[in-house]
């Protein structure tokens, strides 16, 4: 109903050329259902993230160097020393699901620099004065990340494909990688934009996200499987998301045994975690 | 409107609006009235609290003390309806440089929850009302600084505001690239007939183009009216031989150490971030 104006407005005879010209722009659009907010922003912000990717695609480029050097060095050395209790596939093909994580973490984790961005440059200050929610705009910004998250997973699927890794290529398990990686970087963009909150300036974001990516990778059993691990790291490796989402992406792309119902159960909830923490601190942004 | 301008409807009232960064207060006590339908200019110098009190109507402070009404709608409480009446374009330049001009516009039909069958053709004439029909598919990035003012002015269009609120919308442009916002913003909002409230340091431009103005120093209004009628105060004071402007007017505001505060506008602070607004492109 609310694209009835097709007709524009009666118009006296002098304003009649500007009101045609100006038509829909006299009428307000109708309001969503609070319902649709949540999926409408988020559909929207992903379509300019997509809208990006397509204008620009040297990051693509650039952020598929990284993951290349891990699986073809680390990978392949590893694979020939062969000392990493993999449960009897090459190394290669267990390392393949962590760096699928670990680069799409890293650039969760810079997406809070993004938004710093955007909050310097206006563009994030304009959103807040649209009819969005901060839940709804954080959980936008969050698949958002995600969609530049699923565009490198599948560059460095195919790496891996490239190098002979072999993966299971069942619609239903890849409906899964999906599902978790967007999990994942949801998780760590929230927690990006959590701390931008908290610190404010693109420095000092810039200083902590590359104090602590590191460190999850490590922490985690992207590399190597929790069980060689001294007791202190596997503590932490239990309480690192990131761990769950590599689980996942191997039971799913390896069929090795995981714990597909406990890893999305934990993902689920860090990333409604983080949309909380992240959606209370983007007021602190703004202002 | 009366003589005196005052309207029937109010578009925006501020009543005791306060808002202080830290132990610096930077709106002390604002009331303000302005009327539905109106072009209001809210005048004053570097660091008078015009940014801060626009930032308060715009949801994006909160009120800490005071009231802020738009078209009736507390601030404080109704934000969601605030912002759907709400066009804002912020002091800085704020396109976003690696989108094309469309797409810039088209994210905001989408936020405002113009139907899919209508976004095209909306989007479309809110870039043909500012002038950037013919590049609307370039990259902001590669827009002139009057170009990037007209592409926020048509983000902010699209959603058919009833009160657009524009901060410093000429600054840093040329006298023609001026000329041109203004003429389309008016142009929109005589088929539209929606409430301008406007900052500008560029006092001919208040005059000729604002229905009232008032002038803030020091975080409160300390003279407001019709410009005519402005300049005709100052010129009973001085005397009948004195043909006193706009700008006169400012600086007898501005100049006065109100309080016994000195002139405190034109900080460095403030002055860095008019240059840097200046500067920036999308
Ligand atoms: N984020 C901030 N943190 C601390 N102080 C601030 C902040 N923003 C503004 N101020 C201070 O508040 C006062 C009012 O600033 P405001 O930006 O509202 O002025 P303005 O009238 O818009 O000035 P201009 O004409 O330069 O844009 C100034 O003294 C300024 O230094
Ligand atoms: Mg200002």
């Amino acid at each position: 109903m609310s694209a009835a104006p097709a007709t524009p407005p009666p118009a006296s005879a002098d304003g009649a050329g500007e009101q045609d010209r100006l038509g829909l722009l006299l009428v307000p659009p109708r309001h969503r259902p609070a319902w649709r907010l949540i999926p409408a922003r988020v559909a929207a912000m992903c379509v300019v993230e997509l809208q990006k990717l397509r204008h620009d695609r040297t990051e693509l480029y650039t952020r598929a160097i990284q993951p290349a050097l891990w699986l073809i060095i680390f990978g392949e050395t590893f694979t020939r020393i062969n000392v990493i209790p993999t449960g009897g596939i090459p190394y290669r093909d267990y390392l393949a699901p962590g760096i699928i994580a670990q680069s799409t973490m890293f650039i969760a984790i810079f997406y809070g620099i993004q938004i710093i961005w955007e909050r310097d440059s206006g563009v994030l200050t304009k959103l807040l004065v649209t009819p969005t929610p901060r839940a709804a705009l954080v959980t936008g910004k969050a698949f958002a990340a995600g969609v530049k998250a699923i565009v490198q997973a599948v560059v460095v699927v195919v790496i891996a494909a490239l190098l002979g890794v072999s993966m299971s290529w069942n619609p239903l398990h890849l409906a899964g990688v999906i599902a978790a990686v967007l999990l994942g970087s949801a998780f760590f963009s929230c927690l990006s934009v959590t701390i931008a909150g908290i610190v404010r300036t693109r420095d000092r974001l810039m200083g902590i996200g590359q104090a602590i990516t590191m460190p999850l990778f490590f922490a985690s059993n992207a590399l190597y499987p929790t069980t060689s691990m001294p007791d202190w790291l596997r503590v932490i490796s239990a309480i690192n998301p990131l761990s769950y989402e590599v689980d996942a992406l191997r039971g799913l792309l390896l069929g090795v045994p995981s714990h597909l119902t406990l890893d999305f159960a934990v993902l689920v909830g860090a990333a409604a975690l983080g949309i909380t923490a992240a959606s209370a601190l983007l007021g602190r942004l703004a202002r | 409107m009366s003589d005196d301008g005052l309207p029937e409807e109010a578009a925006v009232t501020c009543t005791g609006l306060r808002y202080s960064f830290g132990r610096a207060t930077a709106v002390d006590g604002l009331d303000l009235t302005v009327g539905a339908g109106e072009v209001f200019g809210l005048l004053g110098p570097n660091g008078a609290g015009k940014t801060t009190a626009i930032r308060c109507m715009t949801t994006l402070l909160p009120v800490p003390s005071g009231m802020v009404r738009v078209f009736g709608h507390d601030v404080a409480k109704d934000r969601m309806r605030v912002r759907r009446l709400l066009g804002y374009v912020p002091q800085q330049l704020s396109a976003d440089s690696s989108l094309t001009g469309r797409e810039n516009v088209s994210l905001f039909a989408r936020v405002f929850d113009v139907p899919r069958r209508e976004r095209a053709g909306r989007v479309a004439q809110a870039l043909e009302a500012v002038g950037l029909a013919e590049a609307a598919d370039r990259m902001a990035g590669t827009y002139s600084g009057g170009m990037v003012r007209r592409l926020e002015l048509a983000q902010a269009l699209v959603s058919a505001p009833r009160l657009l609120i524009l901060d410093e919308p000429t600054i840093g442009l040329d006298p023609i690239a001026r000329t041109g916002v203004w003429e389309h913003i008016m142009a929109v909002r005589a088929a539209s007939g929606m409430t301008v409230l406007v900052t500008t340091h560029y006092m001919d431009e208040a005059d000729q183009y604002c229905d009232r103005v008032a002038l803030m120093h020091l975080g409160r209004v300390r003279a407001v009216g019709t410009p005519r009628r402005l300049t005709d105060d100052l010129r009973a004071r001085l005397g009948a031989d004195a043909s006193p402007t706009l700008e006169d007017v400012f600086r007898d505001v501005a100049g006065s150490g109100l309080d016994g505060a000195d002139h405190k506008g034109g900080e460095f602070r403030d002055v860095r971030r008019t240059r840097n607004t200046a500067s920036r492109v999308g």
